[in-house]
């Protein structure tokens, strides 16, 4: 095994820190890309024009730049409008809160044009049916859209996952103690800075095989009322 | 919103997407040479050619880009071994250090982009070519490279504006492209709004760029599918 210096614990700290940004940015970045998907598929204009606007930009910039924004810019309007309303003190904006804000935009704004293709995936009929049937509009989003969404939207999903895992060592800037920043921690006590980015790319790659092996039995699940050729 | 500053910052940051530009180019083309023959031994049949080429994908895939740079720029020198060596030169050099990070990583895709490409050429094709005796290099220049080329392009097209978004990591080993630039004058004038707005915006701009041209490039590549220019009003 290799010898971390007494700094076991700290990576494994950070790395439980990492899967729950992961995940709480994934269910921000889902529910982003619904409504994403919802407004650009939706008959106003202004709406769409929204939707559009922030898909673009948001995938235009590079996710480090919308960290940092995020947590630098974040504060700023926060203390401004706490000036505003007479509050003097100094408001430091939470690091955990500001990533999954930004990691879960990133992945938001993919997952809008993956929620909107899956939609149109899904055959007009079926909605006529339920149409036909008297089903209001929320119960056959619930239940006819969305559990075929899953089933066409997955694999991309999954992919967006393994891309969101990766940007959260970008949160390690605003000083959120997740796996890499407890590493860079740790080689500065140790000085051995191959042996400890080495650990944490190692651990990485297996959230990575982790997150595959799941998106495999994930889709395998959603497809299950589907015949295999 | 302070437009003055904006005004005043601009320069700096036009001089960052300079360097951004230079990162981006250099580790595009290295990145190319690499992952031409690292897409060739994935697809390869023998699996001691197919092996490593797929764990070097996982690797450079699977893992952050930032987690990379740090193995390289600060990771080499935990050894006496590098630091004394010819290569030391070069990889205490940050510049240096992002663009070898960079292309082994953009390799790594660029790879996968083009396997995807290659093993979507007819079948058929390869076998006729085999059929009429073409050596197997023949047969890649002539068959299945031109058509994976054009097959790739759109996929290669992407991968470069992750290239774009990705340089911004150039910032965390203290190059001055712009991100980097606009940390700095953030740090003299915390003014984040203003310049993270500005900086998104040319970000905006350059991909913009890139995919106009890589637009221009595919029309260019697919020539031969479009109707001939008086036949034109047939087709619609």
């Amino acid at each position: 095994m290799v010898d971390l210096y007494g700094f076991g614990g700290t990576l494994a700290a950070g790395a439980w820190m990492t899967i729950k940004l992961a995940l709480a940015s994934l269910i921000f970045g889902l529910f982003l890309g619904l409504i994403g998907a919802g407004a650009k598929l939706s008959r106003f204009f202004l709406l769409r024009t929204i939707a559009d606007i922030g898909t673009t930009v948001v995938r235009g910039v590079p996710e480090l730049v919308l960290v940092l924004a995020v947590y630098f810019g974040g504060t700023v309007v926060i203390n401004g409008l706490a000036a505003q309303i007479g509050y003097s003190g100094y408001i430091e904006i939470n690091a955990f809160g500001a990533g999954v804000l930004a990691i879960g935009a990133a992945f938001g704004a993919y997952a809008t044009e993956v929620f909107r293709g899956a939609i149109l995936a899904i055959p007009k009929g079926q909605v006529e049916a339920a149409r036909a049937l008297g089903m209001p509009s929320f119960l056959i989003f619930r239940r006819i859209v969305l559990p075929q969404v899953w089933r066409y939207a997955l694999p991309s999903l999954g992919n967006l996952f393994l891309i969101l895992q990766k940007n959260t060592a970008l949160v390690s800037v605003t000083g959120l103690s997740e796996l890499m920043r407890n590493t860079i921690v740790a080689v500065g006590y140790t000085r051995k800075p191959f042996t400890f980015y080495l650990v944490a790319a190692l651990i990485y790659l297996g959230f990575t095989a982790i997150t595959m092996i799941g998106n495999q039995f994930l889709e395998r699940w959603a497809s299950r009322g589907v015949k295999e050729a | 919103m302070d437009f003055q500053l904006m005004l005043e910052s601009l320069p700096k940051l036009l001089n960052g997407m300079l360097l951004t530009f230079k990162l981006v180019a250099l580790s595009m083309i290295l990145g190319m040479i690499l992952a031409i023959p690292l897409a060739l031994l994935r697809v390869s049949r023998p699996i001691l050619l197919r092996g490593p080429a797929y764990g070097y994908i996982f690797f450079f895939r699977g893992t952050p880009l930032l987690v990379q740079i740090f193995l390289i720029y600060y990771g080499f020198s935990q050894f006496e071994a590098v630091r004394e060596s010819i290569l030391w030169p070069v990889l205490s050099e940050p510049y240096w250090c992002a663009i070898i990070a960079f292309t082994l990583n953009t390799s790594a895709y660029t790879a996968e982009v083009f396997r995807g490409a290659i093993q979507a050429v007819a079948l058929g094709q390869i076998e006729a070519g085999l059929s009429m005796g073409m050596p197997r290099f023949h047969l890649f220049r002539r068959i299945v490279g031109p058509q994976a080329a054009r097959l790739a392009l759109q996929g290669y097209g992407n991968e470069v504006i992750l290239l774009v978004k990705s340089s911004s990591l150039a910032s965390t080993v203290t190059l001055l492209e712009i991100t980097g630039m606009t940390r700095n004058i953030i740090a003299d004038t915390f003014m984040p709004i203003e310049l993270f707005a500005l900086a998104a915006a040319i970000y905006l701009l350059l991909i913009f760029i890139i995919t106009r041209l890589f637009m221009l490039v595919e029309h260019w590549l697919s020539a031969h599918m479009r109707p001939p220019k008086d036949l034109e009003h047939v087709a619609e």
